[in-house]
């Protein structure tokens, strides 16, 4: 009975050309398996700091993050850099607009990542939740059900889906994607693979590369998923303790009431 | 105040008595919590409690909600986000409120479902059956109106699609439509109107569910077998019923707590999976999503909605004879609030006897299927209108117009019922024996 259906959930990336083209078919996601996931799923701190590296060295050129505030790099279920880092990072490598000062100034943990640079290039704090990898079977949100929402999914495929093949289209650059719906995307592809390198060696294979940051994305759009995990489990712990002390006690209530004969 | 007979509040102290003779609330509240209620009822009958609880947490989470929110086009979608990432336990807040409006709406459902299939409808309880229904409209008025206050894609373009039905009304629907909006668009005017209503109408289901209980403590209960209580004196009406308090609350307050723990795993685990993905982007005028999808509780009746188009006989004969007033749009339109309208009226539709569906043969199989039309409605509202969907919604919304129509009056004559127990206190001891007993 759920609304999820395989188009309706992807809209067009791009506002400009690229809004015709979202009308094709559903792109190819494929699983990943996060350590996010799950009731008892937690991010992996290292995940995000190196998902955070690609994106400040690769995504940052054109996509922002304007909901998500400097400091919370440093909060726990997150990236959680030390303080004096988060400072340093947000002032080495953002500028802020400062009304007062009416000029700009080095970023303070206090403000927010800077949104997109270019018109074309959508913000990138909610993305995770804002589309959906998997769908059906047939509108009954099975899939969902099982394998998750698929939004880091969904832009993990997208960033290892190009295949080389490009065209023009009045005037734009389109390249083509497995995982775009419609199959062809106005971003060039902005991974290859050894574009960043990690300062503990990890492999910064396209595919890792692609998973990091899109667990850091993940972690944008919802900054206190393990807080909302750790409620979760507890209302469930606590309100199943009840349920059994409820139980007992209305069980005991109706005893003298429903006499002795069973059925 | 006629009813069931049973004991009413005494006040004994010289305090209790100096408040009741001025104000006899005690007594409401003991006469409210003590109703004799039939002792058959079986767990279909816990949905009401849960819809109070639902009712009463979206007030209070959305009470907290409203202290951070900010209604304006340009940092309403950021306000959200504020409180998802800011405010102290805000996202927890958020996402109780979010899917409380889906658990709210899955009890109405089960709950409205259980008076058709019981007769809860029928004689005395009418008013109780008409009080519910306009309960259910307001519900989803101020859940529709809520989904636009995120400012998401979809609370936009949602909000664009269901105020232009009003523009399908002949003559007058544009000037209801921009009059309802606050402009020709959907802007901050209409934020600002729907948020002022989306804190206003629960206050008003409030008092209407006050009158439902009202109603329905007046008539009685009904029960699955669809007998009445005896209420020819105390004695007699004490062997069908059993106060409300201890052992309905007790009942009722285990059920909620069994639900609580599903609902509590649903907000902790997976609080996006009935929300839709495109409600994270903020809402752009420009750029329409490729299908727009009501959340999930709206699917059944947007169904019916896109069910009757231009190339359906029906709408192109009533095109026809009403000389093009009542065009597709229109008709859908009348035919969505129509499907409501004959669900209110089933307690003059429904001609049998018998109240109870236990004991009606055929018309379990037709209920049966009413329900499983139901479930195909709300998976269909959200496929795309092509080639079979198209067929499948028409099918489905005729059914549900025949039910009401055509099945409930006719079942009542050619129907040939089985007889009911003679008391409520007969079903009971059917069930579960003779009460304990000094003598046993």
């Amino acid at each position: 009975m759920m609304k999820k259906l395989g188009i309706a959930t992807v809209t067009a990336l791009t506002l400009s050309a690229g809004g015709a083209l979202a009308a094709g078919g559903e792109g190819h996601i494929h699983d990943v398996d996060f350590s996010f996931e799950g009731p008892f799923g937690k991010f992996d701190q290292n995940q995000l700091q190196r998902g955070l590296q690609i994106y400040t060295e690769v995504c940052a050129a054109c996509h922002g993050l304007q909901y998500v505030p400097f400091r919370t790099l440093g909060d726990e279920g997150g990236p959680h850099l030390p303080e004096d880092q988060v400072r340093a990072y947000a002032e080495q490598n953002f500028e802020t607009f400062d009304n007062e000062l009416d000029d700009t100034r080095p970023a303070k943990p206090a403000d927010h990542f800077p949104g997109s640079n270019i018109a074309e290039a959508p913000d990138l704090s909610l993305m995770a939740k804002a589309r959906a990898g998997f769908h059906g079977p047939y509108g009954t949100g099975i899939n969902q059900l099982v394998k998750g929402m698929g939004g880091p999914e969904y832009i993990a495929s997208l960033l290892t889906g190009y295949t080389g093949e490009t065209k023009e289209e009045a005037g734009t650059t389109f390249y083509e994607n497995t995982a775009f719906p419609g199959g062809w995307i106005a971003m060039a592809p902005p991974l290859a693979g050894e574009d960043v390198e990690f300062a503990d060696g990890h492999s910064n294979e396209l595919h890792h590369e692609a998973e990091d940051i899109s667990a850091f994305l993940m972690w944008t759009a919802e900054p206190k998923m393990m807080a909302r995990k750790q409620a979760g489990l507890s209302g469930v712990i606590f309100l199943t303790v009840l349920t059994v002390l409820l139980y007992l006690t209305n069980k005991r209530i109706w005893a003298p009431i429903k006499g002795k004969k069973s059925h | 105040m006629s009813g069931i007979p049973h004991d009413h509040y005494e006040p004994k102290t010289g305090a209790e008595k100096w408040l009741h003779s001025r104000l006899p609330i005690v007594g409401l509240l003991y006469d409210t919590l003590m109703i004799p209620t039939p002792k058959n009822l079986n767990w279909m009958w816990i949905w009401g409690i849960i819809l109070t609880f639902c009712l009463a947490m979206q007030i209070v989470t959305g009470i907290v909600l409203v202290m951070h929110y900010t209604p304006h086009v340009d940092i309403a979608f950021a306000s959200i986000e504020h409180i998802m990432r800011n405010v102290n336990g805000g996202h927890m807040i958020r996402y109780l409120h979010m899917n409380g409006a889906s658990l709210f709406f899955f009890a109405v459902y089960i709950h409205i479902f259980r008076g058709l299939y019981y007769g809860s409808y029928k004689a005395p309880r009418e008013i109780t059956w008409i009080v519910g229904m306009l309960i259910y409209l307001m519900m989803m008025g101020t859940a529709f109106m809520g989904y636009v206050l995120p400012w998401g894609q979809m609370s936009f373009w949602g909000a664009t699609v269901i105020t232009g039905l009003f523009g399908a009304i002949p003559f007058i629907g544009e000037p209801i439509q921009t009059w309802l909006l606050g402009g020709p668009a959907v802007d901050n005017a209409t934020l600002n109107r729907f948020f002022s209503l989306h804190y206003l109408l629960p206050f008003v289901i409030a008092a209407l569910v006050a009158v439902h209980i009202w109603a329905f403590h007046s008539t009685g209960n009904n029960n699955p077998t669809g007998v009445e209580v005896r209420r020819g004196s105390k004695a007699e009406a004490e062997k069908d019923t059993l106060p409300f308090w201890p052992y309905f609350v007790m009942k009722d307050l285990f059920a909620l707590g069994l639900i609580l723990v599903i609902f509590f795993a649903v907000v902790g685990f997976m609080p996006n999976y009935l929300g839709h993905p495109d409600n994270y982007i903020e809402a752009n005028a420009l750029a329409t999503p490729a299908h727009i999808v009501p959340e999930w509780y709206f699917l059944p009746f947007y169904a019916i909605l896109r069910a009757f188009t231009a190339d359906v006989w029906v709408v192109q004969l009533t095109s026809w004879i009403t000389g093009g007033i009542v065009d597709a749009k229109f008709f859908g339109v009348l035919a969505m609030f129509g499907a409501i309208a004959v669900m209110a009226l089933a307690p003059w539709l429904d001609t049998s006897r018998v109240r109870s569906g236990r004991y009606r043969p055929m018309f379990k199989w037709w209920f049966a299927i009413l329900v499983v039309d139901f479930i195909v409605l709300m998976w269909v509202g959200a496929r795309p209108t092509d080639f079979p969907y198209d067929w499948i919604s028409l099918i489905a919304s005729a059914y549900w117009f025949a039910y009401f129509l055509v099945i409930l009056p006719l079942l009542g004559v050619i129907e040939k019922p089985m007889t009911p127990p003679e008391t409520i206190e007969a079903d009971f001891e059917a069930h579960y024996g003779k009460a304990d007993t000094p003598a046993e």
